[in-house]
């Protein structure tokens, strides 16, 4: 293993914060440290940057312990990107970029033609050229994580560690930074080590993820072995509310009481009116959905009234019926609008089952609340 | 760097040393006694008239007198321009940090308790009691600066250490006599007069090798300025380099404030000004560019108490203080537009 950490403790001024911190990645790989706020990301990713003492325990890289090397070694092989945001005085993009070719330059820091070279490949790669002449003051956010990505990359490193770089960015930009990293790894096959607060991303770009909790790391391994059933929700202490770990998305809590609505929903088209449901504090049963329509995800995580059917197999008489003893104790009945084909002809049945009821028959739900 | 920015850092350097030059021309030129330039220059130049009156007043009093304001001044900005990297605040100076108040307590102390009457800025004890102050406050200043962090914090820690000296200097005037408070009062507002050519060597000694040290370490206060994180993160000793720093600083301010007493103003504008003047904040530059800076700076500001109230002389901190604060208040300003 390239870089790795055995048995470290970290916290700061002599009290442990975290323990038994052990963990190993090679070049080329992502690894990410999720975990709440507070847990200690940072305090772990400032132990092994050498920005804050360790308290026990060893981190190596290629099996030399990081704490021997002097500090110009230790710029050759590792950089960073911090929190911290800085504030240098006319100052360019390109110069702030050209500083991490630090450990390279003479004393007067003279840059070379082939540091300059580095720069605007680093540039190039973070795509922000055309940022070059710009005074680093006066761009946004965004473009300021990009330069500072690219300072990192101009000091060549072996091992990247980012704290919480995606803080701050939109959506876009988020993507954008984490395909660059990607593109990193494995092109300039640098080991990168990042805290994220985006769970949803950390299980597509990391390759390994360690769960940072209490005193100690609670849960490491591929982001398919940590992102299973109930487990975020149990790392965040989520008490209302859920995380989708297959769709990686967030549910808001679920509205209470019995189920007054009952919605027809199938093939996606449940969702919106779902989510409508669920901002008015409405519950609601909805049916018959296979369990492997994206309706089911959101409907299991709103209601506790959802009458699904096992895919790939004709629906049995008894759903038929758990369905329409949920339309009789609900008012309303919501067609949301599934197409109706060979395979779920039992939903024509259930539309006419409501309207022999004598349930009001709605196509969308803001009737309901005006 | 491109090749503009190298003619602007040229034509900047050029045109400073064309200003000091000048500076230096009329205030050797200037004054009670009126000759006129060619003499002066058969006067330093060709040693015209040894011995003679004018002869004296130009090598004894205007010649050393004009150098030592040079020397002095720029080296007040240097001063200033190492301590706003060090708290990364542009506020930050020697007067600013109770540096100059320092000195002044301890030169209160040394005139009212042990030599008496001070007559004259040769008095080599007073340089000695005002050193030892600037030092004292520089220790105090390091001393906290291991147990914070925190760099607005230590700045206003210098100023309450400065507050204290106040206090300290105060409380020493309460015993003090009327002559005393006399003499006290006009080292405090700080002059060139009574320059001499043994104390322009001891102080051009000290700078230089100051200088000198501060080019040396301008690579990592340029790097400095991405925050201590990044900047250990690219191989800086940080502990080393703030000490580093904050020594040259106060060796710089401390030999200013003994051989001309507190001169307010120029540790913070004058930086500022020849940051606007490069267009960068690259410390190779900015240095050598404050030096000099500073040094036209406080010719001209010598040349005016001098002369304009002649023959009342006023004090040099009453004139940097005219000049310095309103340049500062529009830099910051222009500054703070540009920005948004």
């Amino acid at each position: 293993m390239y870089f790795e950490a055995q048995k470290l403790s970290v916290g700061y001024s002599g009290k442990v914060l975290i323990r038994d911190i052990s963990f190993s990645v090679e070049r080329g790989k992502i690894l990410s440290l999720i975990g709440p706020n507070g847990a200690g990301k940072s305090t772990i990713l400032k132990t092994i940057s050498r920005h804050l003492e360790k308290i026990a325990g060893a981190v190596t890289i290629e099996k030399d312990s990081i704490f021997r090397l002097s500090n110009k070694e230790l710029a050759k092989k590792l950089s960073v990107m911090l929190t911290e945001r800085i504030e240098p005085e006319l100052m360019t993009c390109g110069q702030v970029v050209a500083m991490g070719r630090y450990p390279y330059t003479n004393n007067f820091g003279t840059l070379t033609a082939q540091d300059k070279a580095l720069v605007s490949e680093a540039l190039r790669m973070v795509r922000a050229q055309e940022l070059a002449d710009r005074p680093f003051s006066n761009i946004s956010d965004g473009q300021r994580q990009r330069i500072m990505l690219a300072r990192a990359i101009c000091q060549q490193p072996a091992i990247l560690i980012l704290d919480e770089p995606t803080s701050y960015l939109d959506i876009r930009h988020k993507i954008e930074l984490l395909d660059i990293m990607r593109k990193l790894a494995s092109e300039k096959n640098v080991a990168i080590i990042l805290s994220l607060h985006e769970i949803d991303l950390a299980a597509k770009i990391s390759d390994h993820i360690i769960c940072v909790k209490g005193d100690r790391i609670e849960n490491c391994g591929a982001p398919e072995e940590v992102f299973t059933g109930d487990f975020i929700r149990s790392l965040y202490d989520i008490e209302s509310g859920s995380f989708n770990t297959l769709l990686g998305s967030v549910e808001l809590v679920a509205p209470q009481g019995e189920p007054d609505v009952f919605v027809l929903a199938g093939d996606g088209k449940g969702i919106p009116f779902y989510r409508q449901l669920q901002k008015n504090k409405q519950a609601f049963s909805t049916g018959i959905i296979f369990e492997n329509d994206v309706d089911y995800q959101v409907a299991s995580a709103l209601s506790k009234s959802v009458v699904s059917a096992e895919s790939f197999n004709p629906v049995s008489e008894s759903k038929l019926k758990e369905a329409k003893a949920l339309i009789d104790k609900a008012r309303y009945f919501i067609d949301a609008g599934a197409k109706i084909g060979a395979y779920n002809k039992f939903n024509r049945e259930l539309l006419e089952y409501a309207r022999e009821r004598g349930k009001t028959i709605l196509q969308s739900p803001e009737k309901l609340f005006t | 760097m491109s090749k503009s920015k190298i003619i602007r850092y040229q034509l900047v350097f050029i045109a400073l040393l064309f200003l000091i030059a000048l500076a230096l021309v009329l205030n050797v030129n200037t004054g009670s006694v009126s000759m006129s330039p060619v003499r002066i220059f058969k006067i330093i130049f060709m040693r015209f008239e040894e011995g003679s009156v004018d002869s004296n007043i130009i090598w004894r009093i205007r010649l050393p007198r004009s150098l030592m304001a040079a020397v002095l001044g720029g080296a007040l900005s240097v001063s200033g321009f190492l301590l706003q990297t060090f708290f990364r605040n542009p506020i930050a100076g020697p007067f600013v940090l109770g540096i100059s108040s320092g000195a002044k307590m301890c030169v209160a102390f040394a005139t009212i308790f042990i030599l008496g009457s001070y007559g004259g800025m040769s008095a080599y004890p007073l340089v000695f009691f005002a050193f030892i102050g600037s030092l004292i406050v520089t220790g105090f200043v390091l001393m906290f600066s291991q147990k914070t962090k925190n760099m607005s914090m230590l700045l206003v820690i210098g100023i309450m250490i400065g507050y204290i000296c106040s206090a300290v200097t105060d409380f020493f005037i309460t015993f003090a006599k009327d002559n005393h408070i006399a003499s006290l009062t006009s080292w405090s507002m700080g002059s060139f007069s009574g320059a001499s050519w043994p104390a322009l060597g001891i102080v051009t000694v000290v700078v230089l090798v100051a200088l000198f040290c501060s080019v040396l370490i301008s690579k990592p206060m340029d790097a400095y300025q991405l925050g201590e994180g990044y900047a250990q993160s690219m191989g800086i000793n940080i502990k080393l380099f703030r000490w580093m720093l904050i020594i040259l600083s106060s060796l710089l301010s401390a030999t200013v404030t003994a051989f001309a007493g507190p001169i307010s103003f120029v540790g913070i504008a004058v930086p500022h000004v020849s940051k606007m003047l490069m267009k960068t904040s690259r410390s190779l530059v900015i240095i050598p560019a404050s030096f000099l800076c500073g040094a036209a700076f406080c010719i001209f500001c010598d040349l005016i108490a001098r002369t304009a109230f002649a023959p009342t002389e006023l004090a040099i901190g009453t004139v940097t203080a005219l000049f310095g604060a309103p340049v500062v208040i529009s830099l910051m300003i222009r500054q703070r537009r540009k920005k948004h």
